[in-house]
């Protein structure tokens, strides 16, 4: 589980994945999208509270470790400021069967929506911004849709 | 009385105009933190939204706090 304040290096992050033994490899990229909630969207900038978001994403990591055999497993989150198109978050997985890999990825990045100390600030076209808040996952659960 | 610092993220921090304060509280549960500042970070959302740690760890709101400790006060969190 890393933080980091710059651009992923997600050929670097699937490389560090590589193995004999995976026969399958699942990644989820969240990527900075246009519009949220009928705003236009111009950049956005995420806060996070590092030493808590390494402790839980690491907490993460081991509880989807107990429930599939999995070879490989690297999560990034980014910090700071990001333009659109940018990867905000990289869930790689990967193991021996596509099964494990694709329920695996899931359950991390489901997880980690609702549960790392991270906020997201959305600056619009204009000069609005605002903090996106996760209303419905924290009191539901999950969010299937963000 | 303890001495409690409180911290908050993101739109609390806002709200607050601060990251971090001393309380003087007679507080006895990160509940009750939470409504003894709710003046500061003004939040509106319901407890359930929002998550505590203290001293670095993930608390429950039942959470008991003494003297010293830090008390983190994260508004609804938002990744991915």
């Amino acid at each position: 589980m890393e933080i980091s304040e710059t651009p992923i290096d997600t050929d670097r992050l699937r490389e560090s994945l590589e193995d004999p033994r995976a026969g399958g490899f699942v990644v989820f990229e969240g990527w900075v999208r246009n519009e949220n909630d009928g705003h236009e969207v111009r950049r956005l900038e995420y806060e996070v509270y590092e030493p808590l978001a390494i402790k839980e994403g690491e907490r993460i990591i081991a509880e989807a470790e107990a429930k599939w055999p999995l070879i490989g497993v690297r999560i990034v989150h980014r910090g700071g400021l990001l333009e659109l198109g940018d990867c905000a978050v990289w869930v790689g997985v990967a193991a021996k069967h596509r099964d494990e890999a694709f329920m695996a990825c899931r359950y991390l990045i489901d997880e980690l929506k609702v549960r790392l100390p991270i906020w997201k600030k959305e600056h619009y076209v204009g000069s609005d911004s605002g903090w996106v808040n996760c209303e419905r996952c924290a009191s539901h659960g999950l969010d299937r849709t963000g | 009385m303890k001495t409690i610092t409180v911290r908050y993220f993101a739109l609390f921090r806002e709200q607050a105009g601060t990251g971090e304060e001393r309380l003087e509280t007679a507080a006895s549960t990160a509940r009750e933190v939470f409504e003894a500042t709710r003046d500061r970070h003004r939040s509106s959302e319901p407890l359930g939204h929002c998550k505590v740690a203290i001293n670095d760890e993930m608390a429950d709101w039942d959470s008991p706090v003494t003297d010293g400790d830090v008390v983190l006060l994260f508004p609804p969190v938002g990744g991915g």
